[in-house]
């Protein structure tokens, strides 16, 4: 290439480099869906690294994804089927608390992770510029690995108590985006603050536990007395886990209202908590 | 059209910091921690001191231009804003007011080993890296090959970087932020790391970056390496531009106004000065061939180092010698003090001057330090020895005439003499030996 042509292509270069503009920013909403998307790849390898990193020198590796929920599941049929004798809609216990399990678990693990994930990643937010988001985002993006791994099993259970799947086992992905919803709007709420206030590290295992009895994950929903069922249609992850058991195990489904209610409740949360993470990012790297 | 790629207009940072008011004058990082501290012990705290918020401006009203194919060194002291400054630029921290625009892309190189991860290979850690600075997958794919070869560590790219020695991390590294290919680079301080192979690599990839029609922004303590990069500095101090300008013009102002190390130095009070019963040292200096107090020195201009003494007991012979050091600490030469008219005199009471001239192409590029001694002769007695009392640099501009010639490599050595050399052609080549018989 002559010196002039390679003059001419640096001018070109010029002319159509983005321009960025740096300023105090003052939009009160923000999603920055753009910016996500330019940084989708960074979103990906965060994910393929965390699980690539998780279970580096363990000596069972991905087993941990089966023997967490099914440990579980052990557990609250002895307690609550064996000795508290809980109904179960009909199904039996260990595969009704199994797949409970499996959307709660996620959403627990998801919270956990991404609620410190902004403190996890201080280094990489000291020291170089991508949208904050997408490293809550990929930390949810992770626990579907484990949740996939454990609902292989589930469909083993299902054959071995001879429980056959119907059309709605097609509307397990409905429920599976939204529990990955329902998770990301609480983690980046979370993850937002836990960068100001450390409490939500202490808090979070407390709030969780009570979270998951508030939710019909070992009882069954129809177990909620009367004057109690709103609260319950306030709490997507009702809904949620719900729906999947009616999708899998043709419990009795929530009520249209219910699965109104949480969808319009989290979408609303996402929003804002998109919103809100977006206008804190600014401040992280000073705070972090 | 203009091709300015960076154009910042009075860009401030500011943070509240909390310090107690009784303890005005502690340190910020001290003030920063006490802050941190009280907030747990707000209760105890309240009753003893009362803790104030004050502002802090780390970048204040900060405005320049810099064009496509640049590379701009910025230089200053510690706390003078640099890191703040380069922080706003790659939108890592939000300014507080004023505003920059930024045509291009922009690699952020603050650290090095963004991203890495120990327990993955070399192989991930680079598109694990390169992706976070980033280059795309398919960027990463196209420049693998020459990655691994820059980093010279094609042999353990599978194996977890944990397993790394650090100079190897520290390569594979840099070589992955090295083929970052952004309009604008941004770079702070990362040359501090790695051998000087390796460093002078690195610096030979950016400045190659800034002939490539990108712009580069060096952050770095380095005079050496921001004059052999840079085209222009510009030099912080307590968050302002304080000069903006040819790279020499600027690191010579700033090395001169004692920012780094001093070319000159004067114990203006007797009683501190060292010395002993004969003899007490008074000033130092470094001058150019001008005559002029200078910290910078062109390798090939002779130049003088003098100092100032008063000698209090009359009736020694008294030998005055420097001693010049290079930045590890060696040694370089002693040079003593043979002027005739006092060479084996015993000398008067008074104040004297004794300056010695250094021949051009002599010492190697660096920072060297005097240090000025004194001794009496039969008997030995040492009267002072004020090590590393100046210090100045010595720099190559590699125009060609000096001992480098044409090479611009790293030379290493003591001494960098300019001698005659002398090659012919003696003869034709010699005939492969033939099997005879």
């Amino acid at each position: 290439m002559s010196e002039s042509s390679q003059q001419m292509s640096v001018v070109g270069e010029v002319l159509l480099r983005r321009r960025t503009v740096i300023e105090p920013s003052k939009r009160r909403f923000y999603l920055n869906l753009s910016g996500i998307w330019e940084y989708r790849e960074l979103l990906l390898f965060l994910a393929w690294r965390d699980l690539k990193t998780r279970y580096a020198q363990t000596a069972i590796g991905f087993a941990w994804a089966i023997i967490q929920p099914v440990a579980m599941m052990l557990l609250f049929t002895l307690v609550f089927s064996n000795f508290a004798k809980l109904p179960s809609d009909g199904v039996p216990y260990p595969l009704f608390v199994y797949a409970g399990l499996l959307p709660w678990g996620y959403f627990a693990r998801s919270l956990d992770k991404s609620s410190f994930s902004m403190v996890a990643e201080s280094n990489l937010i000291s020291k170089v510029y991508f949208p904050r988001i997408v490293v809550p985002i990929s930390a949810t993006l992770v626990g579907l690995i484990d949740f996939a791994i454990s609902f292989l099993l589930l469909l083993v259970m299902m054959a071995f108590y001879g429980v056959m799947p119907s059309w709605e086992i097609l509307l397990i992905p409905v429920f599976l985006l939204l529990t990955m919803i329902t998770s990301l709007a609480v983690s980046l709420w979370l993850a937002a603050l836990f960068v100001r206030f450390r409490d939500i590290a202490a808090a979070m295992p407390l709030v969780t536990q009570i979270w998951m009895f508030a939710t019909p994950v070992v009882y069954p929903a129809s177990l909620v007395p009367d004057q109690w069922k709103w609260l319950n249609s306030l709490n997507p992850m009702a809904g949620v886990i719900e729906g999947f058991r009616w999708a899998l195990l043709k419990t009795p489904p929530p009520s249209l209202e219910t699965m109104g209610i949480t969808v319009a409740l989290v979408s609303a949360l996402l929003l804002l908590g998109m919103s809100y993470f977006n206008r804190m990012e600014r401040k992280f790297a000073d705070v972090i | 059209m203009s091709n300015i790629t960076i154009r910042a207009e009075h860009l401030s940072k500011m943070y509240m910091i909390s310090v107690t008011k009784d303890a005005p004058d502690s340190s910020l990082a001290e003030c920063v921690n006490e802050g941190a501290k009280k907030l747990f012990t707000l209760r105890s705290s309240l009753n003893t001191q009362r803790l104030v918020k004050e502002e802090l401006w780390p970048v204040k009203d900060v405005s320049f231009e810099i064009r496509a194919g640049e590379v701009v060194g910025i230089i200053g002291r510690n706390g003078a804003g640099k890191s703040t400054l380069l922080k706003i630029l790659s939108r890592i921290t939000e300014p507080t007011s004023g505003r920059a625009e930024i045509f291009g892309r922009v690699g952020t190189l603050l650290e090095v080993g963004t991203g890495f991860h120990p327990e993955l290979t070399g192989r991930e850690n680079i598109y694990l890296s390169g992706i976070i600075l980033g280059m795309t997958k398919a960027e990463i794919d196209k420049k693998f090959d020459e990655i691994v070869e820059f980093a010279g560590i094609a042999k353990f790219i599978d194996t977890p970087v944990k397993r790394y020695s650090s100079g190897m991390y520290v390569r594979l590294a840099f070589a992955v932020g090295a083929h970052l290919e952004p309009e604008i680079l941004i770079v702070d301080e990362v040359l501090a790391v790695g051998d000087s192979q390796f460093q002078k690599k690195c610096l030979d990839k950016m400045k190659d970056i800034g002939e490539h029609g990108r712009t580069v922004l060096f952050v770095s303590h380095n005079m050496q390496a921001v004059m052999r990069l840079c085209d222009r500095v510009i030099m912080l101090d307590k968050g302002r531009v304080l000069h903006d300008g040819p790279a020499h013009e600027v690191v010579k102002t700033y090395l001169n106004a004692g920012f780094g190390a001093s070319p000159a130095r004067e114990w203006a009070d007797p009683s501190n000065a060292p010395g002993g019963e004969v003899a007490r040292l008074r000033a130092a200096r470094v001058k150019a061939e001008d005559g002029k107090v200078a910290e910078v020195l062109d390798i090939r201009r002779p130049f003088t180092i003098e100092m100032e003494y008063e000698v209090l007991t009359p009736g020694y012979v008294l030998a005055p010698h420097f001693h010049l050091v290079d930045d590890e600490g060696t040694l370089i030469f002693i040079t003593l003090d043979l002027d005739p008219e006092w060479r084996r005199q015993v000398r008067p009471v008074g104040h004297y001057v004794s300056r010695v001239e250094i021949p051009g192409n002599l010492l190697t590029e660096g920072t060297v330090f005097v240090g000025c001694h004194c001794i009496t002769l039969a008997p030995d007695l040492v009267q002072f020895a004020a090590s590393e009392a100046i210090a100045f640099q010595i720099v190559d501009n590699h125009d060609g005439d000096s001992s480098r010639g044409d090479y611009v490599g790293t030379m290493p050595g003591a001494v960098r003499p300019l001698l005659t050399w002398r090659t012919q052609l003696v003869g034709s080549v010699a005939s492969e030996p033939s099997n005879i018989g």
